[in-house]
C-alpha cells in the first residue's frame, strides 16, 4: 500500500470539521516537526487513515468511519493551528 | 481574553485568508463522457450546487452499489473558478474497482454523487488578489512536475494562470508514456504560445521521431535542465503516481529547493 | 441522500450462510496497512513473550524448529469481507507458551513496524491462535505480514497482527492501535462486535 499526501483526506475531514484542517500546521509529538497536515503521509484502508509525520513516520492522527459515526484520533500531535476568521 | 479582542477589533485586520468554498457533497449530472488517451477518459460534470474550486483541489467521487456498498476515490479537477461545469480525467488502471467504471461505463446523463472542492493546501491562485498586491511582494515563478494523469490538477493551474493574464514564469515539466497519453495536449500547446508558459515533455516508453532524447524514464538531470533552478526561488507542485512523485521530490531537496517550497500531490500506486 | 449509481456494482461480493453477520465474500486477499510495510530479514527477525518473570526469546532458526500446525480456517475482516478456508502454517501459541509461567492474563501483541493489538491470553489458547509463517503454501509476503504474523481467527482480522515480533503480558486489558482509535477492545465477528 503505497501513501498518499494529507491532502486526500480533506474529503471525510471536510464533514467533521467547519475548516480545511489539511491547511492547519500541527506539531508531531515525536520529532517536533511541524507541518500542514496536507504534507504529512496518509495511509488509507478501508478499516481508516492514518496520518504520519512525514519527518519521523510517527503516527500523527488517525480517522475511523462508521456508517452513523466517526474517530478522529490525534495522538502524536502536541497542537494544531486553527486560524480565526 | 476581551483585551486580545480589543486588539483584533481596533488593530490592523489580519491578512485576509485566502477563502475556498467550503466542501460539501453534490450531485453532478454527467455532461460529456470524452477519450482523453488510450486509457483515460475526460469526464464533465454540470454540479448544480457547486461553489467553484480553486486551480488544485480535487473531489470525492462516490459510487453505491445496488446493495449498498459504497467505493469513493479522489480525482483532481481539471477546472477552475466559479463555473458549475467541473471537469475531471481518470486513468483507467485494469484492476481498479472505481476508475475502469468511469472510464468504460460512465455516460452522459448518469448522476455522480462528489464531495468537493477539497484540498486548499495543494492549490495555485493568480497573484491578483489584493493581499498580495498590498504586501509588494514579488510573484514566484511557478514550477509544475506531472507524471501521467498527475498532470490534471497541475494543468488546471496552468490554465487558470493564462486565463488570469498572470505574467509569472510558468513551466510544466511533464513525463508521459507515448505520445499519444499526453493529457490535454492540444490545450497545452495552446497554452505555450504565451510566453509566460513553457512545456517541456519527457516520453518513457515511446517518443515522437526525431525526438531530442530518447524514451526513458525522468532522470535527475533531465530534471535539472528543464526544472527552473532553485536560486530562481520558484513554488514547485508535483503530482503523480506515489514512486513518481516521492523520486521527484527527493530530487528536487538535492538541488537545493527548500521542501517548504516543494507541494507535492500523490496518486498512489508505485 | 445517497442514491444507486447506475451500472455500478464493484468488485464482486458474495453472501454465504457460513460467513458472520455483515460480512461478505471475496476470493482476493485485501491489504490492510497503517503505515510503511517493514521489511524484515529473517536473520534478524526474532520472537519474545515478555512475562512478569522474564522474557522468552527465539530466533527464526529455533522458531522454525518448533512443532509446526497446519491450519485450515475463515478469516473476516472488520471492513465486511471474509475469506474461507484459507490455508496457512505456522505455530501454535500453545507450543510457545509451554514454558512459560505467568500469572496475568492479558496480552498486547507488538509488531516491527509499531503496530499494536490486545487479545485476553485465554483467546490465544487451546488451538485458538498461531505465529503464522506460511499462506497457501508460499512463505507469507510482506504485504500480508511475512516474514510471520500473528494468526487469530475467530476474531477480526485486525487482531491478527501483521510483522508480529512479540507477546507482551499485562495485568488488565489495554487498547492496542485500531481500538484505541475506534475499533472493538475485543473484535469477535460473530457478535459484530466491530466499534466501541
Ligand atoms: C488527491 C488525489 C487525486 C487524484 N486524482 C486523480 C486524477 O485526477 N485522475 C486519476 O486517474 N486518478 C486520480 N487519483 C487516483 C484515484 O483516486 C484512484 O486511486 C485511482 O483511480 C484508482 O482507483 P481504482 O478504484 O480504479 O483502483 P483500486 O481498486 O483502488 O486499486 C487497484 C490497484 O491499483 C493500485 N493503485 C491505486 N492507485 C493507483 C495509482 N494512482 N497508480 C497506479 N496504481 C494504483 C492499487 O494499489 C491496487 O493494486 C487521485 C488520487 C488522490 C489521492
Ligand atoms: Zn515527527
Amino acid at each position: 500500500m503505497q501513501h498518499v499526501d494529507g491532502n486526500a483526506i480533506a474529503g471525510p475531514l471536510a464533514e467533521f470539521f467547519a475548516f480545511d484542517v489539511t491547511t492547519s500546521v500541527a506539531r508531531c509529538s515525536g520529532c517536533g516537526a511541524m507541518a500542514e497536515l496536507a504534507r504529512a503521509m496518509v495511509y488509507t484502508s478501508p478499516a481508516g487513515s492514518v496520518l504520519r509525520c512525514a519527518s519521523c513516520d510517527q503516527v500523527l492522527a488517525t480517522l475511523v468511519e462508521s456508517d452513523d459515526r466517526a474517530w478522529i484520533g490525534f495522538s502524536g500531535v502536541s497542537a494544531i493551528e486553527v486560524r480565526r476568521g | 481574553m476581551s483585551d486580545a479582542t480589543a486588539t483584533a477589533a481596533t488593530g490592523a485586520p489580519a491578512a485576509p485568508v485566502a477563502s475556498v468554498p467550503r466542501a460539501g457533497w453534490h450531485v453532478g449530472t454527467v455532461v460529456a463522457v470524452q477519450r482523453e488517451t488510450p486509457s483515460a477518459a475526460r469526464i464533465e460534470l454540470d454540479v448544480a450546487t457547486w461553489p467553484g474550486n480553486a486551480a488544485g483541489q480535487h473531489l470525492d467521487v462516490r459510487l453505491t452499489a445496488p446493495d449498498g456498498y459504497t467505493a469513493t476515490r479522489s480525482y483532481s479537477i481539471a477546472s477552475s473558478g466559479p463555473s458549475a461545469r467541473v471537469v475531471l480525467a481518470v486513468d483507467k488502471l485494469p484492476d481498479g474497482e472505481v476508475s475502469p467504471f468511469l472510464v468504460d461505463e460512465l455516460r452522459a446523463g448518469d448522476q455522480l454523487e462528489v464531495r468537493g472542492p477539497l484540498g486548499a493546501f495543494f492549490v495555485w491562485r493568480p497573484a491578483t488578489d489584493a493581499a498580495a498586491a498590498a504586501s509588494g511582494a514579488r510573484a514566484r515563478p511557478v514550477q509544475l512536475i506531472a507524471g501521467g494523469s498527475g498532470v490534471v490538477p497541475l494543468y488546471a493551474m496552468a490554465r487558470a494562470h493564462h486565463d488570469a493574464r498572470d505574467l509569472t514564469p510558468f513551466r510544466m515539466l511533464y513525463s508521459a508514456r507515448t505520445p499519444d497519453d499526453v493529457y490535454f495536449a492540444d490545450e497545452l500547446v495552446a497554452l505555450e504560445a504565451s510566453d509566460a508558459f513553457r512545456l517541456d515533455l519527457v516520453y518513457t516508453r515511446r517518443a515522437p521521431e526525431g525526438w531530442p532524447s530518447p524514451a526513458g524514464r525522468i532522470t535527475r538531470e533531465a530534471l535539472a535542465s528543464a526544472a527552473l533552478p532553485a536560486d530562481e526561488w520558484p513554488l514547485v507542485y508535483v503530482c503523480g503516481s506515489t514512486g513518481f512523485v516521492e523520486r521527484v521530490a527527493s530530487w528536487l531537496i538535492e538541488l537545493g529547493h527548500d521542501a517548504r517550497d516543494i507541494r507535492t500531490e500523490r496518486f498512489g500506486g508505485l | 441522500m445517497s442514491f444507486i449509481t447506475r451500472g455500478f456494482s464493484g468488485r464482486s461480493r458474495e453472501r454465504d450462510d457460513r460467513l458472520p453477520p455483515g460480512q461478505t465474500l471475496v476470493h482476493d486477499f485485501p491489504v490492510l496497512s497503517a503505515g510503511p510495510t517493514p521489511e524484515i530479514d529473517t536473520a534478524e527477525w526474532e520472537f519474545t513473550i515478555r512475562t512478569e518473570s522474564g522474557v522468552h526469546r527465539w530466533n527464526w532458526d529455533e522458531f522454525m524448529s518448533l512443532k509446526i500446525d497446519e491450519v485450515d480456517t475463515d478469516i473476516h475482516c472488520v471492513t465486511h469481507w471474509s475469506k474461507l478456508g484459507t490455508r496457512w502454517r505456522g505455530v501454535s501459541l500453545d507450543t510457545l507458551f509451554e514454558d512459560v509461567e505467568t500469572q496475568l492474563d492479558y496480552v498486547m501483541a507488538h509488531s516491527y513496524g509499531g503496530y499494536t493489538t490486545n487479545v485476553p491470553l485465554d483467546e490465544l489458547l487451546d488451538g485458538k491462535a498461531w505465529v503464522a509463517f506460511e499462506f497457501d503454501g508460499e512463505p507469507l509476503d510482506p504485504e500480508h505480514g511475512g516474514p510471520a504474523r500473528l494468526l487469530v481467527p475467530h476474531l477480526y482480522f485486525w487482531k491478527s497482527a501483521k510483522w508480529v515480533r512479540g507477546l507482551e503480558m499485562m495485568d488488565q486489558d489495554e487498547p492496542g492501535f485500531w481500538e484505541q482509535n475506534g475499533y472493538h477492545l475485543h473484535g469477535d465477528p460473530w457478535k459484530e462486535e466491530r466499534y466501541w
